[in-house]
């Protein structure tokens, strides 16, 4: 597993784990980031917040929220 | 041992009367309540202005500081009362907003529910309806947003949802008010029982029913009126703080053992709950929404190309930034300027009519500089505050306002605030208030403080004016390069300041960044007027009685004794009292004087300096080294807030303790600042 604050814009991965106390768990499975669901990296300058589309919504994550989700890389692209 | 739940059972705010009100002919008229929830940009606030109009009350939840709406609907001579809940995304105790909405639909049992989904990301949105449909009120689905849906290429079948889930649904886009009708019949049918409600709940994963079964006999004896049973056994399941201090006050020693033992075994059940909600969801919605077909690209996701681009979305925001200026400029200007000319004629013909009527002198110079000066200071922000939430409402509704957020969250960071504190902060380059005021965009409480603190430090433009013009009158040619060191002293002054208050003093987790960006869409005029309106309103009852007593205060101090010689008056008693202050920086007492007159106003100082010294641009000059010179306007940059954004600052946080500490702060650090400055620069 790789976090998510590594993955380069238009990479999917299946989300695995999210470290971080239960709000932060709590507050991100129920904006879907549940295990196995796919997220597509749509922004990351390799500094700064990212963008990430997630069961067809698009979320803004700080670098060190990113940093937090851990995802297996899926093997198809977009 | 119940009363602990019991007796907050009435605090949401409406009382038993308030659901059977008499009728406009004596007759009783049945209240139908309907409260609406939904997930944050779903258009909520859309649907509930067209409902409720200016029919709609303001206030606050009960001891809280979170909004509450309320308005009535007439409809087909039922009377509906709408109370607009919190936009949360789930219902567990994540945020005061989410224990509301709860709290609301468990205690207040409103007739219906209606639950909002934005349309266009179905699946995400209906995670709400999935916690919504284990509460004991029933629910109509109302699927908003129909046409920005249709425009990322997402196809839904109402109907075909509808027989899924065994409740109302009902499609809508409520900025072109299609469906409304639809939706308040199918209210009606509800209340009336006309429509049969069975709605399919989700379940919860197999591997944890029977744990879910355990917990549900463990608590069943316990659970008090009006809690659902299972509700309160999946919530401890989920891990809920809240529900689980509840629990374990009420059940006995051995009970909250086994209790405690269970949720230990399976604490990573959070995730699988809401893993099982989800696929609950994807069962429901499978047959009615058709998706866009690979490689269509959504209007969504071509803007963002650009927005949220590092450059190209820099340079978007700051046209939009410019934008946001030239209207307030061009625009509430020249109308500050009229209302103002407008309030001069009043203030003088009413001096004229006192004096015709043989009234006192001060009586007339009360009604004209206390009383009328002090209203107009308040009316004259009216057009600023106008613009100000006119394009704030604008960029909020059309979805821009999270790519600001977004583009400027690097530089944010460094003060321990995000990028939602941008907006604030920035639009106090005009006037201090409406970026008090906005700082109600940030969601997290420790941020929105943060930046309301801060906020005062963003030189306005008051403040911008009395330094150009002393500048002018003290440095000559230099003063551009006088003004503009100031300008970046302030923001310097405000990064640190930010730094020190977000490491040392406020306590709390940093603010977590998790933003969603909502989908483009055409922004309704209907929602972002009624923005302005309840905004100004506000601003008028709570800032507007305090500005007005504070002028006439401050008038009282400058008028008396000496009958309006203010050389005289208590103001300058108190400006000589502080002068060994003053001497630190090498200010004379009436500098003082103009500077204490600057709370009132920023642009007082000037107005003062003419009635102390008359022509003080020649005069200042002589009386006032270099360097104390520029201690004045290091001091006056720096100086407490106006009048009025020390009454929002009150308003906005709730706190009279915070509101002096922030205004503290200012004080120690323009006094600090000044003296340095003074000292300093008369050894070099």
């Amino acid at each position: 597993m790789v976090s998510l604050a590594r993955l380069t814009p238009g990479k999917v991965g299946l989300v695995g784990s999210l470290e971080g106390g239960r709000r932060f768990v709590s507050r991100l499975a129920a904006l879907g980031f549940t295990p196995g669901t796919p997220i597509q990296v749509v922004r990351n300058h390799g500094a700064g917040p990212i963008i990430v589309s997630v069961r067809g919504a698009r979320i803004a994550l700080g670098r060190g929220e990113a940093r937090r989700i851990k995802v297996h890389l899926a093997d198809v692209g977009a | 041992m119940h009363t602990h739940l019991g007796q907050q059972r009435h605090i949401g705010g409406r009382s038993a009367q308030a659901r059977h009100p008499v009728g406009p002919e004596g007759q009783g008229l049945d209240t139908v309540v309907v409260a609406l929830a939904g997930q944050p940009n779903v258009g909520k606030s859309t649907i509930f202005n067209v409902l409720t109009g200016l029919t709609q009350h303001v206030g606050n939840w009960p001891g809280k500081t979170v909004e509450q709406k309320t308005g009535h609907h007439l409809h087909q001579d039922h009377d509906l009362l709408f109370v607009d809940l919190p936009g949360t995304y789930s219902l567990s105790a994540n945020s005061v907003e989410e224990r509301i909405a709860r709290d609301y639909i468990i205690k207040e049992s409103p007739d219906v529910v209606v639950a909002v989904v934005d349309a266009a990301i179905p699946e995400r949105s209906l995670y709400l309806l999935a916690e919504l449909l284990l509460l004991p009120a029933p629910v109509v689905l109302v699927m908003n947003m129909m046409d920005v849906a249709e425009q990322e290429g997402i196809l839904i079948e109402t109907g075909v949802l509808q027989a899924a889930l065994g409740i109302p649904v009902v499609p809508m886009v409520a900025t072109r008010n299609e469906g409304v009708e639809l939706m308040l019949d199918a209210i009606m049918s509800i209340v009336d029982g006309t429509f049969v409600y069975e709605p399919r709940r989700p379940t919860i994963l197999a591997t944890h029913q029977e744990v879910l079964a355990g917990l549900i006999a463990l608590v069943t004896d316990y659970v008090p009126e009006p809690y659902p049973v299972p509700w309160v056994a999946l919530k401890l399941l989920e891990g809920d703080e809240e529900i689980r201090g509840v629990v374990e006050e009420l059940v006995p020693e051995n009970v909250r053992q086994e209790i405690r033992a269970i949720l230990h075994k399976h604490e990573d059940a959070v995730l699988d709950v809401a893993g099982a909600r989800y696929a609950w969801i994807g069962r429901m919605v499978r047959a009615a929404v058709v998706r866009p077909k690979v490689g269509q690209v959504g209007l969504t996701s071509r803007l963002d190309t650009v927005l949220t681009h590092p450059f190209w979305g820099t340079l978007a925001l700051l046209a939009a930034l410019a934008g946001v200026f030239f209207l307030t400029y061009t625009v509430a200007g020249p109308v500050q300027g009229w209302l103002e000319d407008l309030l001069a004629q009043l203030a003088g013909g009413a001096v004229r009519w006192l004096s015709a009527l043989g009234s006192p002198a001060w009586l007339s110079d009360l009604v004209s500089d206390g009383l009328i000066g002090g209203v107009g200071t308040v009316i004259t922000f009216m057009p600023i505050l106008a613009i100000f939430f006119a394009t704030l409402g604008f960029l909020e509704d059309t979805g821009y306002l999270a790519r600001a957020a977004y583009v400027t969250d690097r530089f944010m960071h460094m003060m321990g605030l995000h990028g939602k504190s941008f907006m604030p902060l920035l639009l106090g380059f005009g006037c201090n208030v409406p970026a008090v005021l906005g700082a109600r965009i940030i969601e997290s409480p420790r941020a929105r403080l943060l930046t309301i603190l801060l906020a005062p430090l963003v030189p306005c433009a008051a403040q911008m004016a009395v330094v150009t013009i002393l500048g002018a009158a003290f440095f000559g040619n230099a003063a551009g390069v006088v003004v503009w060191s100031l300008v970046a002293l302030n923001l310097v002054a405000l990064a640190a300041l930010g730094v020190v208050l977000n490491r040392f003093v406020l306590k709390g987790e940093p603010a977590v960044f998790i933003m969603e960006l909502p989908l483009y869409h055409l922004p309704n005029t209907r929602t972002i007027g009624l923005y302005v309106w309840q905004n100004i309103v506000a601003f008028l009852q709570k800032a507007g009685s305090v500005i007005l007593v504070a002028s006439l205060v401050v008038w009282f101090l400058s008028y008396f004794p000496a009958a309006g010689d203010i050389s005289q008056s208590y103001m300058a008693r108190l400006g000589r009292a502080i002068e060994p202050l003053g001497r630190l920086m090498g200010l004379p007492w009436p500098v003082l004087v103009a500077l204490l007159t600057s709370f009132v106003a920023k642009e007082n100082t000037i107005a003062t300096f003419g009635v102390l010294y008359g022509d003080f641009k020649a005069v200042l000059p002589t009386l006032l080294s270099g360097p104390a010179a520029l201690a004045l306007l290091v001091f006056q940059m720096l100086f407490v807030p106006c009048l009025a954004t020390v009454a929002v600052m009150k308003q906005e946080s709730g706190s009279w303790k915070w509101t002096a500490i922030g205004v503290g702060l200012l004080l120690v650090l323009s006094l600090v600042a000044g003296i340095a400055v003074y000292q300093i620069g008369s050894l070099l």
